[in-house]
């Protein structure tokens, strides 16, 4: 064999093996999808949505207990999660800039969105759950903002470097006070790209089981009250998946599901966000 | 008044930026001030030690210790071959109408919450294991494979963000040398994009080490250090998701901090590693 038909052969080899793995993978990613969505849609129906958890082999009982939890647990850490992030990604793009706080600053939050989320459950544990002596909806609102943050404030921060300094030095020119050029030129220029951000932050602690175990733990039953124990699509899946009780079974696979659903939504709206961003 | 308003919104950003770093430094205080009464009473006993028997009052974490690094080493030696198949196959092989739907989708798959992983890992691989391995099926093994599924997609995406970095006149001058796709990604692609190739498969490592819903459910949370892959495990964030609210003595308590703990310190080491050495942050504007 010469020694071009030797490197021909062994890039023949080479290609089926990435192309064989790259099926492989695919394999079991689709087949974990596709399991979620037939045990999903064969769980929904409108007991769901109406009525609360119920001991197991009860007819009416579904996950309304779940969503209004996880609206209200992530509806609160967004509400303080992205104007946090927002002002403090503001400080990095328009005032600390290439400084060496604000790089410091960019450093810890990267590292941060890839920290073990379970270990913010525990630190949450130690500051808010102990203290009060009972769990809490508030605390697994506090987790959720902690785990936000950075993401929120390392995408203000591109999206607003990504604001051409000419529009700033035009709005300087005009005599603006810099935190007006700040809210009414550069937040404007960079509108998308923050909302963008927002909706991956989102996505991304809806997701979240681990800092809620021991935070705001669940409850099987309605509950509006953020002081007390609050149930969450996520911790309520986890919990309904390992017990033993086949309805139970089903209504995890509906939560699971459902939360799938709204995050791949998030995602595929963010997506668009940037595709009509770019194609300007 | 535009005065005062600039200096007030200045500092407003100021004060909320510093908070962040204020609230990874409280983070690390707070858990290493209620390891305190761990640490005190086992010392190094901790990291050292094989039983873990709460109801005795003895913590050893080594099993905690051995199975994280085991179920994660699984994890990557699996995942790792295939995610750079994949990344491959997109940014060389796949033909157009192929590229952009495959690695839309497989970025979206590394979206879904991992507790879904771990559902699926629950109720159709853990039977799968069981029938061909034997055993009870939550096992070490079953963790490492769920593991190894759960970061697949966000290794390929980003395996392949950096192959694709390559210009594609390096790759040109090569193809016009007459060298085989293969040549050209062996010895053009892979050598210009191997900082950023590696520096994801760590942060993906770092990620993996801290990934607590996809093993929860098939690992088995038992404090025992087996060298058959076959038998049920524990790991750091399974043991914290297990027991953290079962503790009722202090020094339990105590004892489940200093794991956080532990586990925090490895995985912002991993995630450092990768970040500082690999995966230098391009600036943008600059």
């Amino acid at each position: 064999m010469t020694h071009t038909e030797k490197r021909i052969l062994t890039n023949k080899i080479v290609m089926t093996l990435s192309t064989l793995s790259a099926m492989v993978g695919m394999t079991f990613l689709f087949w974990i999808l596709g399991i979620l969505v037939i045990n999903g849609i064969d769980a929904l129906n409108w007991t769901i949505f109406s009525e609360a958890g119920a001991p197991p082999g009860y007819e009416e009982s579904g996950l309304k207990h779940a969503l209004i939890g996880q609206l209200m647990i992530v509806g609160v850490a967004t509400f303080a999660g992205v104007p946090l992030g927002i002002l403090a990604g503001t400080y990095l793009s328009e005032y600390g800039q290439q400084s060496k706080l604000a790089e410091t600053i960019r450093d810890i939050s990267d590292i941060m969105m890839s920290a073990p989320s379970i270990v913010i459950g525990a630190f949450v544990y130690a500051i808010v759950v102990a203290p009060m002596g009972h769990f809490s909806g508030w605390a697994g609102s506090v987790a959720l903002t902690i785990i936000m943050l950075p993401i929120i404030l390392r995408t203000t921060d591109d999206m607003l470097q990504l604001v051409p300094s000419t529009l700033r030095e035009a709005a300087f020119a005009l005599g603006a006070p810099k935190y007006k050029v700040i809210m009414q030129v550069v937040y404007r220029g960079a509108k998308v790209g923050i909302l963008t951000g927002v909706l991956l932050g989102v996505a991304r602690v809806a997701g979240e089981t681990a800092p809620l175990l021991f935070t705001s733990f669940n409850d099987n039953f309605l509950n509006t009250d953020m002081n007390q124990p609050m149930a969450s699509l996520t911790v309520t899946m986890f919990n309904y998946a390992t017990s033993p009780y086949e309805d139970w079974q089903k209504l995890g696979w509906a939560a699971a599901f459902i939360l799938s659903m709204f995050i791949l939504g998030l995602n595929i709206i963010a997506r668009v966000f940037l595709m009509k961003k770019k194609g300007k | 008044m535009n005065l005062i308003l600039d200096k007030i919104f200045a500092h407003t950003t100021k004060f909320i930026a510093l908070g962040v770093l204020l609230i990874v430094a409280w983070i690390f205080t707070e858990l290493f001030q209620q390891s305190l009464v761990s640490i005190q009473s086992s010392g190094f006993d901790f990291v050292t030690q094989t039983k873990w028997a709460p109801n005795l009052e003895k913590f050893g974490a080594l099993p905690a210790i051995y199975g994280s690094v085991v179920s994660t080493f699984l994890a990557m030696v699996l995942a790792v071959p295939v995610a750079i198949g994949v990344a491959i196959f997109l940014s060389e092989l796949a033909p157009a109408k192929l590229k952009s739907p495959v690695g839309v989708s497989i970025e979206l798959l590394a979206a879904i919450p991992s507790v879904i992983y771990g559902m699926w890992g629950l109720f159709y691989f853990v039977p799968i294991i069981r029938d061909i391995v034997g055993g009870v099926g939550i096992s070490m093994l079953s963790a490492g494979i769920v593991l190894s599924i759960m970061i697949l997609p966000f290794m390929a995406a980003v395996t392949r963000d950096a192959m694709n970095t390559t210009p594609d006149i390096l790759k040109e001058s090569a193809y016009a040398l007459g060298g085989t796709k293969w040549d050209v990604i062996k010895d053009v692609v892979m050598p210009y994009a191997k900082a950023g190739i590696i520096g994801s498969f760590i942060l993906a490592l770092g990620r993996a080490i801290g990934e607590t819903m996809a093993v929860t459910f098939v690992m088995g949370n038992v404090h025992k250090i087996s060298l058959d892959l076959t038998q049920p495990a524990t790991s750091i964030p399974v043991t914290l998701a297990n027991e953290f609210n079962e503790a009722d003595t202090g020094i339990y308590y105590s004892s489940l901090f200093e794991l956080s703990l532990l586990l925090l310190v490895i995985s912002f080491t991993i995630i450092s590693i990768a970040k500082f050495y690999f995966l230098r942050r391009k600036r943008l504007g600059a």
